[in-house]
């Protein structure tokens, strides 16, 4: 690999190191068998956050103390018998649109600022219940719009590996904060990529799971019908252990999956001999950066190598998806975001009547991006125009499920860039908001069809920064998503930013 | 009735921010009339598929009614919840005049 031998040297300034105490599934095993001291794991964290946090700006907020009475807590039980769970003692970050009960969620908006929501989370209150320990809220893009935390209105995250360029997004802080070491795991959401393509940009592992499989339930809503939460980790086996912990039916989400659920860590060793996995075409062309498109292809070899019947895959009418996403999600969003008015939570701008006092609102309280989806849901949805573009965006959606329903007839898995380039520098697509929505392109077709998708580091690009590559599997298709995942994670460059250095 | 080729206008966004309870000044209104035409003109793409006979799909999961037992559960706490407003009174939410001086 050109470029991965001098990596570490090439990265002066950068913040991106491996967990301090190991992977989640070794802090976990360690301190399930009274090895590892669960305070001890987290005081490490901690030390870590303080070391590179405000080089990094990842947290809105670092539960510091709540952490450290946790892991005694979590130590206690151990003394005393009792199991904590698969994520014993294991720290999480947690991406800031989680509500978390008497904590601090505002969304990375001023309109949520102060705000502690009266409940928590339904992934919050697993991983409670498993034994994680929640060591912060990590930035995002304002209500998750955008793809490079550019949109927060606490500033921006930086890339721990060049802090001159944005982490991605809008999960951009639950993967900065991984890739830094600040905590081995932690959840993001994903309504058009915002796991995935801020994964890749971090050299990080990011998994949306199929629509319904995670309950939404506390997740803030930006749009419903495409909004998914996910893992980040350092490993395929860590995105594993915490999608079981995570997964599952929640009677609080009536868009949740009432089914019986394998466990995903059970299985991800088992190869991809005979598996068939098609490169997808429609996203090989145009707008993808040639490094990129080589690491891609470099990983089709790999999997081929692994056993698996490698082959061409078209799936046309995600030509469309970019256009169908940012008239359907925009839609969405300006419906769930009318809620934001000032009468029950977060901030009120005093005006001397009820609608003064929304517009003032709102219009204090919204970032420049949010405003413009607003916006341009409420156009798409409004009256003369609602058939030309969101019942139009409808129909093409139905044809990118079709597409990838005849796909998968062919192929049991796609392979595909997650992102068209590496991470990019702070303000260069911050003017025109279509260049930055391109960022999306091969990440948004998954949403819109409701399935997995996975994007997993491997190698590094001509300017030395992570590159991922995604897989994309039908609904329910987590199992041979990750089983693949894995056989890349093993056949990818031993590089800096994969954490297999040294 | 609306076609994609017809371009925003500066009146049409102005009318938007209005139906979306935002204020905007002139500046903004030129700047987000520029922009939205942007990503509208990207949008019109997707005039050129055929989509006739085409149903539309607004989830991806087969949406149904979904019922709990008729028993009383637990619910959020009254004073928590009112504790994030902004203005209580009388353990309701307070808001300004609604209807303006003729109130």
């Amino acid at each position: 690999m050109s470029g991965a031998d001098d990596a570490e040297s090439s990265l002066a300034g950068s913040r991106a190191a491996k967990p301090p105490m190991g992977t989640a599934t070794e802090i976990a095993a360690g301190i399930r068998t009274g090895q590892l001291s669960a305070r001890a794991v987290i005081d490490a964290h901690l030390a870590s956050i303080d070391a590179g946090e405000s080089d990094v700006h990842a947290f809105n907020v670092v539960l510091a103390d709540q952490a450290r009475a946790h892991a005694d807590e979590i130590d206690r039980q151990v003394a005393a018998g009792i199991d904590p769970g698969p994520l014993a003692g294991v720290p999480i970050a947690l991406k800031d649109n989680l509500c978390t009960r008497g904590i601090p969620t505002t969304c990375s908006s001023r309109i949520l600022e102060g705000w502690l929501p009266p409940y928590d989370a339904t992934v919050v209150q697993r991983l409670a219940a498993a034994g994680a320990i929640a060591v912060g809220k990590t930035n995002l893009d304002e209500f998750a719009m955008g793809s490079s935390t550019e949109n927060s209105a606490f500033g921006p995250t930086r890339n721990p590996h060049d802090l001159t360029r944005v982490p991605g997004g809008s999960s951009g802080g639950s993967a900065a904060a991984v890739a830094a070491g600040f905590a081995p795991i932690s959840l993001g959401s994903d309504t058009g990529g915002s796991i995935r393509q801020p994964a890749a940009l971090c050299g990080v592992v990011g998994l949306k799971p199929t629509y319904g499989l995670v309950s939404r339930y506390g997740l803030i809503a930006f749009a419903s019908s495409l909004d998914q939460v996910g893992p980040f980790a350092t490993t395929v086996a860590d995105s594993a252990l915490l999608l079981d912990v995570i997964a599952g039916h929640d009677p609080m989400d009536s868009t949740s999956i009432p089914e019986d659920l394998p466990s995903y860590s059970a299985v991800i060793d088992r190869g991809v001999a005979g598996l068939r996995i098609g490169l997808v075409t429609e996203l090989m062309g145009e707008g993808i950066a040639p490094d990129v498109a080589a690491r891609v292809r470099a990983a089709a070899e790999a999997l081929e190598a692994a056993g698996a019947i490698v082959g061409e895959a078209s799936v046309p009418a995600i030509n469309f998806g970019l256009s169908a996403y940012y008239l359907i999600a925009p839609a969405e969003a300006s419906s769930n975001l009318a809620r934001y008015d000032g009468v029950r939570y977060g901030l009120r701008v005093d005006a001397p009547t009820t609608s003064e006092m929304m517009v003032a609102t709102r219009t204090a309280g919204f970032g420049a991006e949010v405003k413009r989806r607003i916006m341009l849901g409420t156009y798409a949805l409004s009256a003369g125009y609602y058939d030309a573009y969101y019942g139009k965006a409808l129909k093409v959606r139905t044809l990118i499920i079709r597409d990838f329903a005849a796909a998968y007839e062919t192929f049991d898995l796609l392979l595909s860039p997650t992102s068209p380039t590496t991470a990019f520098r702070f303000g260069d697509k911050t003017a025109d908001p279509l260049s930055m929505y391109l960022n999306d392109t091969c990440t948004i077709p998954t949403n819109l069809a409701g399935d997995a998708a996975i994007s997993v580091p491997f190698g590094l690009g001509d300017d030395v920064m992570p590159i991922g590559v995604q897989i994309m599997a039908p609904a329910l298709g987590e199992v041979p998503m990750l089983r693949a995942a894995a056989v890349l994670e093993a056949a990818a460059p031993r590089t800096a930013t994969t954490g297999k250095a040294m | 009735m609306g076609a994609m080729s017809e371009r925003i206008t500066r009146d049409d966004v102005a009318h938007i921010a209005y139906l979306a309870k935002l204020a905007v000044t002139d500046v903004e209104l030129d700047e987000y009339t520029s922009q939205l035409a942007a990503v509208l003109a990207h949008a019109a793409d997707v005039e050129a598929l055929d989509v006739t006979g085409v149903a539309p799909t607004a989830h991806p999961y087969p949406l149904s009614n979904v019922l709990r037992p008729d028993v009383v559960g637990e619910t959020l706490d009254r004073s928590e919840v009112l504790a994030q407003a902004p203005s209580v009174e009388d353990g309701r939410f307070r808001v300004p005049a609604i209807l303006g001086d003729e109130q």
